[in-house]
Parts: C-alpha cells; structure tokens; sequence
C-alpha cells in the first residue's frame, strides 16, 4: 500500500491511486537504451487489458552507417516472425534542396513474409546527431478472431543527409494472439534511443 | 480546495491531486488562445521534463484569406530561426467534386533555411473556415541529436475545398529547443486555440 501524507490543502508523496483513472494514454514500459543493444523487446503487458497499444520511438541511433529501423512481432513461441503484408510510402527532401519526393517503396514492402518490416530506412551513424522519432500502433493484439493491424509514422535523418517522412501499415495475418513486439536495426546494433510502451484506456 | 476520502487501502473521490503527480500520458501543460495576435509563443514549459511534446492546434482562423499557418523553432537567444531540413506532401479535394490529388510541395518545404515552416498552404477566412492539427516535437532539450518534428493539419482551402498537409523534418541543431512560435504568413489570427502537451 502506498504511503500518503496530508497537509492542509493538498495530498503528498501519493505513490499509488488504486481508484483513480490515469488517462487515455498509460505507460506501460519504457526501454532506455544508453549503450549499444541487438535489439528491443517488449515481451510482456500485451494482452486484452487495451485495445490499442501505442509505442514512441525517440531519437533511435544506429551503431552502423545505412541501416533500417524494424519493427517484428510475436505470435506464439519465442520467436519474432508472425506473417505480415504491410504498404509503406515516404516523403523526402535533401539538404541541398533535391531529391523532394513523394513515392511508394516497393523493396520495403511485405507479402506476408515471416521478416522484419522496415519503419524508417537509411539512416546512419556518420554523424553523431542522426536518428530517427515516430511512433507505432497495434490494435487489439489479444484478438484470436482477427488480423492485427498497426501503423508507423516517423520522422528521420536520412544519410545522404535528408529528412524523410516514412509511413507503413499492415496486419499481422494471424489468429493468434500478438504478445510480443521487437525492434532492431538491419545492420549492427542500437546504440541509443528510447522506446516507451502506452496502452489507450479502453474508457 | 477539492475533497478527498480515504479508506482502508485506497484513495476515492478525488477531484484534483497535487501538480508533481502526473495524471497520465498526456499532460496539459498551458493554452493559447489567439484573439487578433500577430503571433501564438510558447516559451516555457518545453524542457527536459517530457521526451515528446504534442502542440494541438484547433481552428485556426486568419485575418487574411489564403493565408498559411506557420510553426517555427528557438534554439537559443530570443529568436525563433533554427535551422531545419523539412519535407512536405498534400491530400485535397473540392467541395464541388471532381478529382482529388496527392503529390509532393515542393514549395512549402525546407532545406537548411531558418524561416517558419508552412503548416498549411491556404487557410480561407471565411467565418466558417479554418485549420486544425497537431504538431509532435521530439526531445526538444537534447543537445546531441537533431530534434524531430511530424506534423498533419486539415485545412479548409480558401477556393472550398479541403486539404490535408503532411510535414515533417528536423531541427538540424544539437543546441537545445526551448520555445516554438505560431502565426499566419500575413495577417494575424484572428481566433484560434493551441495547446500545448507533454507526453509522460
């Protein structure tokens, strides 16, 4: 039991509201990454208690130059290789003032591939401040009736150098429940970043 | 002063708790509201406090018709002229039917300038017209990476017909972001409400 003080108008050193509700958003966990990681795991806390689970990724930082963000999910066992078809398209904009863009990827794209699917793409480490922020939805990850469907929206230091706007979406084309979720780079390890895990009160 | 109830293992009927403690996810962190402004500064509160900060702009309303909504960025003294790389796309469809589009805006983004960024390309100001969105800054106080921003607004296009704007880019500075300004292109707001968040 948490421990509270009173004063006279207000309540201090509350650690704990066993009745209170905490808001839309409610964090779950959080992976502080401050040195370098093959990847990031969030291996628990996924089940029916939300509809939707949220994930931010700030300032995600490679180990090696050219790499891909990526994102896999759990299935059943241990391992990170649920079946997805998935879309993704970009915007982009070089420094210099070429290469702006708008266009669909075809080689970041699955066919129900068992495979990391790529969030963001070219980043690198040749410089010390590239990295890439965005943000992940799943829904309804417990459901054993229903593909899951997420959503990606980031925001990236490309290395050319260049800004992109990355989309991707698709299902998880499974029954089975998502209880799983890990993300890596294509190459090399992570070496700094923050990945934070909320679920959407259901009310 | 608000009524609180205890019981034997639990806190009940609570109506307000102490600032310190956070209420969840999101976190109202002060309000703006524009009233013939020239411009909409937020220059507090944005600091180490939260890794992500959401700006919610809510009909946003010019002065001027086919005037833009414009962001920018203040890394240090009093100005707001950081440096970013920014890229830009749009969805719009008219009123009166017809063909929508989807395509790159090459003239509303960015590459190494220190001017505002377009939020929107044409805001009308009819009484009933007006832009909405938000606006997403990541770690803002971080003094190693550039500082990611995302952005979408909807608009009501001043010749009727709506457009959706996709934004995103980069400070491309490591010096700290500490306050981000909002105004139209030309003309003040004439009404409008920007909110500001920080995400725990």
């Amino acid at each position: 039991m948490a421990l509270v003080k009173y004063n006279n108008r207000s309540i201090l050193n509350v650690t704990a509201l066993d009745s209170l509700a905490s808001g839309g958003l409610n964090l779950l966990a959080t992976n502080n990454i401050t040195s370098g990681v093959s990847s990031s795991s969030f291996t628990s806390n996924i089940d029916s208690t939300y509809d939707t689970y949220l994930f931010k990724f700030i300032n995600m930082h490679p180990a090696s130059t050219n790499t891909h963000f990526r994102v896999n999910f759990r299935d059943g066992g241990s391992n990170f290789d649920a079946s997805k078809t998935t879309t993704t398209f970009f915007s982009r904009h070089k420094e210099d003032d070429s290469n702006a863009s708008l266009g669909y990827d075809n080689s970041r794209d699955l066919a129900n591939g068992t495979g990391y699917q790529d969030i963001y793409f070219d980043t690198g480490a040749n410089a010390s401040d590239e990295c890439g922020s965005g943000t992940l939805f799943l829904f309804s990850p417990s459901s054993t009736t229903f593909v899951k469907h997420f959503m990606s929206v980031s925001s990236s230091y490309g290395d050319t150098p260049r800004a992109y706007h990355n989309f991707m979406a698709g299902y998880c084309n499974t029954t089975s429940a998502i209880d799983g979720v890990d993300f890596k780079f294509s190459s090399g390890n992570i070496d700094s970043g923050v990945i934070k895990m909320y679920g959407l009160s259901k009310s | 002063m608000a009524l609180n109830f205890c019981n034997n293992n639990s806190l009940s009927a609570i109506t307000s708790i102490p600032a310190a403690i956070s209420g969840g996810g999101l976190n109202l962190i002060s309000t703006q509201t524009a009233s013939s402004s020239s411009t909409l500064s937020f220059t507090s509160g944005i600091d180490s406090t939260y890794k992500e900060y959401i700006f919610k702009f809510i009909n946003m309303h010019p002065v001027t018709d086919t005037a833009k909504l414009q962001v920018n960025f203040r890394d240090g003294s009093t100005a707001f002229d950081a440096t970013k790389t920014t890229t830009v796309f749009n969805a719009q469809h008219p009123e009166a039917g017809g063909d929508g589009e989807l395509s790159y805006q090459a003239g509303n983004d960015i590459a190494q300038g220190t001017g505002y960024q377009d939020l929107t390309r044409n805001t009308g100001n009819g009484n009933d017209e007006s832009t909405s969105g938000m606006l997403h800054l990541f770690d803002p106080s971080n003094t190693t990476f550039v500082k990611h921003f995302i952005c979408e607004s909807n608009s009501y296009f001043g010749n009727d017909q709506t457009e959706k704007l996709h934004i995103v880019g980069y400070c491309n500075v490591t010096a700290a972001i500490d306050g981000v300004d909002f105004k139209f292109s030309s003309g003040n707001i004439d009404s409008g409400v920007i909110k500001l968040y920080g995400v725990s």
